[in-house]
């Protein structure tokens, strides 16, 4: 029914290899970084032989000859149209730069602070069972570990279902109250978490009389998560293209099932990013647990009935004791937090990204 | 190219009823009754009266896209739908299994009759129309979750049908496409990972899976190269055995090759209408009216 392909007479090609003309020569490599290293040698003269001083006036003075530098250079090179370019790109390279300046710094802070009390007991024991201004190898963060997974479960368990079928709602259902839906997620991103912590406090603990618990906490960091994973999954439902949508209902397929078996499945990692957005945003909070779990030395693992702890609230109540060791305990507790962040994004990535 | 002309030389002598009695076998089609059971059983008698449009006219919010378009499409043949862009076919197309409503601000106004019944009469279940009425898109839109097996059987999950044998009708699908022998040792690879001309064949098996009585074609080959719309063109023309198809095409050579009949629309701003209708061969040959001659011989369009 197909024609053949024709065939191709065999020839050599071994005599040529790949080559990147686009990429740089080694010697404008080197004359690259030599501006570097000459703006480097310069600032600290030009530090000393002006006004400018101290660390920011030397950081300043070397991006200020480094841009200058490049400027230059690009000039000599390409011309007066690469200026633009130059510019542009030095600050593009220089804002990256300073994105990931404090990141790092924070990253090695909490590191270097944190790992002093660290210790195998920080993930078995709770503080029910140490002073927290008593020795590193007697108490841990136990509870606390346990009270996070618990408050983001519960959050998540609430907020994601909820989160998707109202960007379904934004982006399938397009009903008569899309425009203020969209507008009160919107709004609800915006309400600080103390409001969010203050709110379930007032409904559930005093309104209704309930207890201080995990359920209090999951409920009050999931109106936090909601409005994040309802936005952010709209979005990418919205990037799904109208033609599979059409694709499936031509099908013979309701529109539910459409979306069940083709849109949602296609926007896969997208959503589960919107997920991991949403817990982030929720497990590092510490206002609204103030106010809706109250913390705890020991173990809680029913949400419903006692005040129970948080990674958060762990680190922000030993920090309030003022004592040497317990700061560092409290350090700990913020580099395990990290940990567990870390922990969750890479299972939540290997889960969407898995391939049948 | 001998194929192909071969089908230019059938065209003359086709009678509707002559191409049926040779197309269809009856094993065929109780071969096709034991891969599906339908909701109603279409597949035991494959080819109902066909599919005819009375007086069809569409809006798209105010604007009047398509006026009193009258078009008979008997079963057993492949009917083309030219004219310029923005004439109202792909939109005429999109009425024939009410795709058209899909389109936030869409009306209608007319009839379209599948088997005799108007698929708008209140109360008719839209899916089942859709069902039976099958459409391949422009770009090919093979689902990106999905193997290539899963996307041929997608519809199947999606109409929530049953299929006796799956593997069965997933090879007999790939194979009306003709697809089969280029896709069977990867059917678990993703449809994504086809080129563009077998993508559009899978979406094709993606119809075909659910026995559709029609099948419409928007400009199925406008996004393949040569090759690949040569191998869409006989799976269509191997396709008239079960099923009636309804082409739109820019591709006045393709409408020649494929097609019995070729309906002409043109707009002159205003709502587009069905200029003229007739057997393809004589829309190329001696079209009655001068702009449908106009537009073959390539004077405007």
């Amino acid at each position: 029914m197909s024609a053949q392909v024709p065939q191709l007479e065999a020839r050599d090609f071994s005599a040529v290899s790949p080559k990147k003309p686009w990429k740089l020569s080694p010697r404008e490599v080197a004359v690259n970084a030599s501006t570097i290293v000459i703006a480097l040698i310069l600032s600290p003269i030009i530090v000393q032989i002006t006004p400018l001083k101290g660390k920011l006036g030397l950081v300043l003075t070397f991006i200020l000859v480094a841009t200058v530098g490049n400027i230059v250079l690009s000039f000599l090179r390409q011309g007066v149209q690469a200026i633009g370019n130059s510019i542009a790109s030095t600050f593009i390279f220089l804002a990256a730069g300073l994105v990931l300046l404090p990141v790092a710094s924070i990253f090695f802070t909490v590191i270097m602070r944190g790992y002093h009390a660290l210790r195998i007991n920080t993930f078995t024991q709770d503080m029910s069972v140490a002073q927290s201004d008593g020795p590193f190898t007697e108490g841990g963060a136990l509870h606390a570990i346990l009270g996070t997974l618990m408050l983001v479960l519960i959050a998540s368990l609430i907020s994601v279902p909820i989160g998707i079928l109202t960007a379904l709602y934004l982006t399938e259902v397009k009903g008569r109250a899309e425009g203020l839906i969209r507008f009160l997620v919107q709004a609800m991103s915006g309400v600080p978490s103390i409001v969010a912590g203050l709110f379930i406090y007032s409904v559930l603990i005093v309104g209704a009389g309930g207890h201080y618990s995990g359920f209090a906490g999951g409920l009050s960091l999931s109106i936090l998560m909601l409005p994040t994973v309802a936005r952010t999954a709209e979005e990418v439902l919205k990037l799904i293209p109208r033609d599979l949508r059409e694709a499936g209902v031509a099908l013979g397929g309701t529109q539910w099932r459409t979306v069940v078996m083709v849109v949602v499945p296609a926007a896969r990692s997208g959503i589960v990013t919107a997920i991991i957005l949403g817990v982030a945003r929720v497990a590092g909070e510490t206002a609204p647990l103030l106010l809706t779990i109250l913390g705890s030395t020991a173990t809680h693992l029913n949400p419903m009935d006692a005040p129970t702890s948080a990674l958060p609230l762990y680190t922000f109540n030993l920090l309030r004791t003022g004592l040497n060791v317990a700061i560092d305990r409290a350090w700990t507790g913020a580099l395990v937090l990290m940990i567990l962040v870390l922990i969750l994004f890479v299972l939540a990535r290997l889960a969407s990204g898995r391939k049948k | 190219m001998s194929d192909v002309m071969e089908f230019e030389g059938n065209q003359d002598n086709i009678s509707t009823k002559t191409y049926l009695e040779e197309a269809v076998s009856q094993q065929e089609i109780s071969s096709l009754a034991s891969v599906v059971s339908h909701h109603s059983t279409p597949s035991s008698q494959p080819l109902g009266t066909g599919l005819e449009a009375r007086g069809v006219h569409a809006w798209f919010g105010k604007h009047h896209a398509l006026a009193d378009v009258n078009l008979d499409f008997p079963a057993g043949t492949v009917t083309a739908l030219i004219g310029p862009s923005g004439c109202g076919k792909s939109t005429f197309l999109r009425t024939l299994n009410r795709m058209h409503e899909f389109i936030p601000g869409a009306a209608m106004a007319g009839e379209v009759l599948l088997d005799g019944k108007d698929i708008y009469e209140p109360g008719t279940d839209v899916t089942k129309i859709r069902l039976k009425v099958g459409m391949v898109f422009q770009k090919p839109n093979p689902f990106p979750s999905m193997t290539i097996a899963e996307n041929v059987l997608a519809g199947l999950k999606l109409a929530q049908l049953k299929a006796v044998n799956k593997d069965d009708l997933l090879e007999e699908c790939l194979h009306r496409a003709g697809l089969w022998n280029e896709v069977k040792d990867r059917l678990k690879a993703h449809g994504g990972s086809l080129s563009g001309g077998q993508q559009q064949r899978l979406c094709i098996a993606r119809a075909l899976a659910v026995k559709p009585e029609v099948l419409l074609m928007d400009e199925p080959c406008s996004a393949l190269d040569p090759g690949s719309t040569l191998k869409v063109e006989e799976t269509v023309r191997q396709l008239i055995e079960s099923v009636i198809v309804v082409i739109v095409t820019h591709n006045m050579q393709q409408a020649a090759r494929v097609s019995d009949y070729t309906g002409f629309f043109l707009s002159d701003g205003g709502p587009g209408q069905l200029i003229e209708t007739a057997p393809t061969s004589e829309i190329f040959s001696r079209p009655k009216d001068p702009r449908t001659e106009a537009y073959v011989t390539g004077r405007f369009g």
